[in-house]
C-alpha cells in the first residue's frame, strides 16, 4: 500500500471540506422534510385530498438499482483505498450506468402515473407531490452522477493518489447519502399512499 | 444546492497554491478567493445596494407626504411609473416589495454576514483561509448575479414584484393578478433562488471553518463573540434556508405549470382559474419557517459585533461571557419555534397560536440577557467614544425600543388589532432594521482599518452618527402611533380615508426625517470611499484590541500572517486586568508573561500552573494578587 505524506494545514482543509459535504447534506435534508412538511400540512387539510394511487412498481426496481450502486461505490472507493485501480474504475462505471438507469426507471415511473391519470398538473396538490419530490431528488441525482463521473475522470487521468481517495471519499458519501434520501422519500409516500 | 458537492470536490485541486502564487488583476480584484477581498466586495455591494434600497424608501415616503402633490422630475427619472409627477399605485406596491427585499436580504444578510464572517471567522480564529476558498468565491458570485437580477426588474415592462417582500401567494402566484407579478416576480424568484445558493455556500463554509480550522489553542470557550454569533447565524441559515427553497419551487410550479399547490377558487379579471385545492396558508407556514429565523440571520451578527466593540472600547471584560453564549444559542433555538406568531390572523387554531404566543415571549428572555450585559459592560467601564462605539451603543439602544414592541406584537390577542398596521412597521425597523445596521456600521467604523489599512475620519462618524439616530428615532416612533390608530401597512394613499386624513401631517413629518437621514449618509458614504485612499494610516492595534486579527500585518498577505499562525492561551477580553502594565493583553500573550495579572481561575484548575504562579506571588510579594487570591 503506498503511503502518502501530507502537511497537517492540507489535512485539516480536507477534514473540512468533508465536513462541508455533511453540511451541504443536512442542508439538502432540510428542503426534504420542509416538503414532507407541506405534504403533510396540505394532505391533512382536506378528506379529498391523499396520494390516492397505489405507487408504480418502477419504484422498486429504482430502489433496487439504487441500493446495488450503494454497493458498488463503496466496493469501488475500497478498491481505490487499496490501489486496485482498473478494479475501481470499472466499479466506478458499473455505479454511473446504475445512477442513469436509476434516473429513467424514475421518469418512467412517472409516465406509469400520467397514464393512470395521476398527473403532475393536478386539483389534489398531493399528487403533484409525488413529482416534486421525485423530480427534486433526480435533480441531486444528476449532480451525484457528475460527482461520479469526475472522480472517474480523475482517475482516469492518474491524478495523486491522495486527491483520487479523497475524491472517492466524497461521491461515496454523497452517493449513499442520495441513496438514503431516496428510500426516505419512498417509505414516506408509501405510508402516505 | 447540487453545486455544494461540485464545489465540495473541485476545490480539492485549489489548495495547494499557498505561496507560489500568480496574482493577475482578475485573480486579486475579481474572482479572488482570499477572505478579505471577498469581505471587500461582500461590503461594497451590501453598501451600493442599502443605497439603492434607501432612495426607494424615500421615493413611497414621497408619495406618503404629498399624495396630492405632483414632482414632474420624478417623471423625468421614472417615465410611465410616474406618470404627472405622481407616483402611480402599482409602482409604489413595487417600492415597498423591492425595498424590502433588498434591505432584509441582500443588505442586512448577504452585506452583514458575507462582509464580517468572511472577514472576521479567518483572522480571528487564525485561520489561513476558510475551508473551502473556492465555494467562499462562488458564493460571492451568486450574490452577486442575485443582485443584478433584482436591480434589473426594475427595467422589465411590468416592473418588479410588487406582492411585498413576502410574496404570498395567490398574489404573487397568480402573473395576470397585477403588473408586478409577471415578469418582475419571475425575476424575483430566479434571483432568491441564486441568492439562497449563495447564502447555503457561504454558510456551509463558515461553519465548517469555524469548527475545524481553528488556531492552537482556540477553544471553542476562549472564541471571540462575533464568531459565536456569526458561526450559530451560519446554522440558523444552513437550516432555514432550504425551507424557503421548497416554498419558492412550489411557488414556481403554481406560477409557470399550473399545479395548485397553493391556489384555490379563484377569479381573476372576470376569469375563473383552473387551479383547484391549494392552500395559500401552506406557503405562509413555509415562508415563515424560514422567515422567522431569517430576522435572527439578519440580528445576531450585529450582536456579535457591538458586544466585541463595546467590550474593547469600554475597556473592560465583555459582562457575563458565557450568558452571552447561551443567550445566543437560546435565540438560535428558539427562533425556529415561533414562525407561527406572524399567521395569527389566518385562522389558527387558538390553542396553537398561545403555543406559538409562548416561545415567541420566552424569546424575550435570552434578548434582556444580552442587553442587560451590554449595559453592564458599559457599567464604570473606561469609556472611549468612537464612531463605531457609539454606533454599538446605538444599536443596544434600538434592539430595547424594539424588543419592547415586539412584547406587544408577541401577544395573540393584541396582534388581531395590530396586525398589518405601521405598529408592525415601527417595530421590525427599530429592531431588526436599524438595530442590524447599526451594528453593520459599528463593524464598519471597528474593522475599516482592517480592511483597508486607513483609518475613517472620525468626526465625519460622529455627524453620520447622530443624523442617523436622530432621523432613526423620528421616522420610526411615530409610526407606533399610527399602528395603534389602525393605519394599515402598503397602502398607497391612506390618508384619503377620512379616519385617518389627521395622519397627513405626520408622514410630512416623518418623510422629512427620512430625508434629513438619508442626506447624513453621504457624510458616511464620503468617508468610506475617500478613506480607503486618503485615510490616515493605521497602525497594526488601532484599537488595543486582543484579538487575533490585530497580530496580522496592516499590509493584507495571502494566508494572513507571515510566519506561524499564532498560539492562543487566553479568552479575548481581558481587558483592564488589574496588575497589568497596559488596559489589554491579547490572546497571543502566554500567562508567562503576565505572572503580575494571573488570577487563581485563569488556569482553569491546572495544578501545576498554579503552583508555579504561587511560588512567584510568594518571591515577589505582589499585593494585587495576594489579596484576589485570599
Amino acid at each position: 500500500m503506498a503511503k502518502y505524506t501530507q502537511d497537517k494545514e492540507e489535512l485539516t482543509q480536507q477534514k473540512a471540506k468533508k465536513f462541508n459535504l455533511w453540511l451541504g447534506m443536512i442542508g439538502m435534508f432540510m428542503m426534504f422534510a420542509a416538503l414532507s412538511s407541506g405534504f403533510i400540512v396540505y394532505t391533512a387539510g382536506g378528506i379529498d385530498r391523499g396520494i390516492k394511487t397505489i405507487l408504480p412498481e418502477a419504484f422498486v426496481y429504482s430502489t433496487i438499482l439504487i441500493v446495488v450502486s450503494s454497493v458498488t461505490i463503496q466496493l469501488a472507493y475500497n478498491a481505490a483505498r487499496r490501489t486496485l485501480f482498473d478494479k475501481q474504475k470499472l466499479l466506478l462505471a458499473v455505479t454511473i450506468l446504475l445512477g442513469v438507469g436509476f434516473f429513467f426507471m424514475q421518469v418512467y415511473a412517472w409516465g406509469v402515473l400520467t397514464a393512470r391519470g395521476v398527473v403532475f398538473v393536478n386539483s389534489n396538490a398531493s399528487q403533484s407531490f409525488i413529482y416534486v419530490f421525485t423530480g427534486m431528488h433526480l435533480a441531486h441525482i444528476i449532480a451525484g452522477i457528475l460527482v461520479l463521473v469526475r472522480a472517474l475522470v480523475g482517475r482516469i487521468r492518474n491524478i495523486p493518489q491522495v486527491n483520487n481517495v479523497f475524491r472517492m471519499d466524497l461521491a461515496a458519501l454523497f452517493w449513499h447519502f442520495l441513496g438514503f434520501l431516496w428510500i426516505y422519500i419512498y417509505v414516506f409516500l408509501l405510508l402516505n399512499q | 444546492m447540487s453545486t455544494i458537492a461540485n464545489a465540495g470536490t473541485h476545490s480539492v485541486d485549489h489548495h495547494g497554491d499557498h505561496g507560489h502564487h500568480h496574482e493577475s488583476f482578475w485573480t486579486k480584484y475579481v474572482f479572488s478567493q482570499d477572505h478579505k477581498m471577498i469581505a471587500k466586495q461582500f461590503l461594497i455591494t451590501g453598501i451600493i445596494m442599502a443605497v439603492v434600497a434607501m432612495l426607494l424608501s424615500i421615493l413611497f415616503r414621497i408619495q406618503l407626504a404629498w399624495p396630492d402633490k405632483e414632482f414632474p422630475i420624478l417623471e423625468v427619472f421614472l417615465g410611465k411609473w410616474a406618470e404627472g409627477g405622481r407616483i402611480n399605485p402599482e409602482f409604489f406596491l413595487a417600492l415597498v416589495t423591492i425595498h424590502g427585499t433588498i434591505m432584509v436580504f441582500f443588505v442586512l444578510t448577504a452585506g452583514l454576514s458575507g462582509t464580517f464572517a468572511n472577514l472576521l471567522i479567518p483572522y480571528q480564529l487564525g485561520a489561513r483561509d476558510m475551508a473551502s476558498p473556492f465555494m467562499n468565491m462562488l458564493s460571492y458570485w451568486f450574490f452577486f448575479v442575485a443582485c443584478i437580477i433584482m436591480i434589473a426588474s426594475f427595467f422589465v415592462e411590468s416592473g418588479p414584484a410588487s406582492a411585498g417582500w413576502t410574496i404570498y401567494p395567490p398574489l404573487s402566484a397568480v402573473p395576470k393578478a397585477i403588473s408586478g407579478s409577471a415578469t418582475g416576480m419571475t425575476l424575483w424568484l430566479i434571483s432568491m433562488t441564486l441568492f439562497i445558493a449563495s447564502q447555503v455556500l457561504g454558510g456551509t463554509n463558515y461553519i465548517s471553518t469555524v469548527l475545524n480550522m481553528r488556531t492552537k489553542g482556540m477553544d471553542l470557550w476562549k472564541m471571540p463573540l462575533t464568531i459565536w454569533a456569526l458561526f450559530l447565524t451560519a446554522i440558523v441559515g444552513l437550516l432555514s434556508f432550504p425551507v424557503l427553497v421548497s416554498a419558492v419551487v412550489l411557488l414556481i410550479f403554481d406560477r409557470s405549470f399550473g399545479t395548485s399547490f397553493y391556489l384555490s377558487d379563484l377569479v381573476v379579471q372576470g376569469q375563473i382559474l383552473p387551479n383547484e385545492g391549494g392552500s395559500p396558508i401552506l406557503f405562509q407556514h413555509l415562508f415563515w419557517f424560514l422567515g422567522h429565523p431569517e430576522v435572527y440571520i439578519v440580528l445576531m451578527p450585529a450582536l456579535g459585533l457591538t458586544s466585541e466593540v463595546i467590550s474593547t472600547n469600554s475597556r473592560k471584560p465583555i459582562f457575563g461571557y458565557h450568558a452571552m453564549v447561551y443567550s445566543l444559542i437560546g435565540i438560535t433555538i428558539l427562533s425556529f419555534i415561533v414562525w407561527g406568531h406572524h399567521m395569527f390572523v389566518t385562522g389558527m387554531n387558538p390553542f396553537l397560536g398561545g403555543v406559538f404566543m409562548i416561545t415567541t415571549l420566552i424569546i424575550a428572555v435570552p434578548s434582556a440577557v444580552k442587553v442587560f450585559n451590554y449595559l453592564a459592560t458599559l457599567w464604570r467601564g473606561n469609556i472611549r467614544f468612537t464612531p463605531a462605539m457609539l454606533f454599538a451603543i446605538g444599536m443596544v439602544s434600538f434592539f430595547i425600543s424594539g424588543g419592547l414592541t415586539g412584547i406587544y406584537l408577541g401577544n395573540s390577542a393584541l396582534d388581531i388589532s395590530l396586525h398589518d398596521t405601521y405598529f408592525v412597521v415601527a417595530h421590525f425597523h427599530l429592531v431588526m432594521g436599524s438595530a442590524s445596521i447599526f451594528g453593520m456600521l459599528c463593524g464598519v467604523y471597528h474593522w475599516f482599518p482592517k480592511l483597508f489599512g486607513r483609518m475613517m475620519n472620525e468626526k465625519l462618524g460622529y455627524l453620520h452618527f447622530w443624523l442617523t439616530f436622530i432621523g432613526a428615532y423620528l421616522v420610526f416612533f411615530p409610526m407606533h402611533f399610527m399602528g395603534i390608530d389602525g393605519v394599515p401597512r402598503r397602502y398607497y394613499a391612506f390618508t384619503e380615508f377620512p379616519f385617518m386624513e389627521k395622519w397627513i401631517s405626520v408622514n410630512v413629518f416623518v418623510t422629512w426625517a427620512a430625508i434629513v437621514a438619508a442626506v447624513g449618509q453621504l457624510a458616511f458614504i464620503w468617508n468610506f470611499f475617500s478613506s480607503i485612499w486618503s485615510g490616515k494610516r493605521a497602525t497594526q492595534n488601532p484599537w488595543g484590541s486582543n484579538t487575533l486579527e490585530w497580530t496580522t500585518p496592516v499590509e493584507h498577505i495571502h494566508g494572513n500572517w507571515p510566519g506561524e499562525i499564532p498560539t492562543v492561551y487566553r479568552w479575548p477580553y481581558d481587558y483592564s486586568k488589574p496588575g497589568h502594565h497596559e488596559d489589554f493583553i491579547p490572546q497571543t500573550v502566554p500567562f508567562s508573561e503576565t505572572m503580575s495579572s494571573n488570577l487563581p481561575h485563569d488556569f482553569e484548575g491546572n495544578a501545576e500552573a498554579e503552583r508555579i504562579q504561587r511560588e512567584w506571588e510568594l518571591a515577589n510579594n505582589n499585593p494585587q494578587t495576594e489579596k484576589e487570591t485570599e
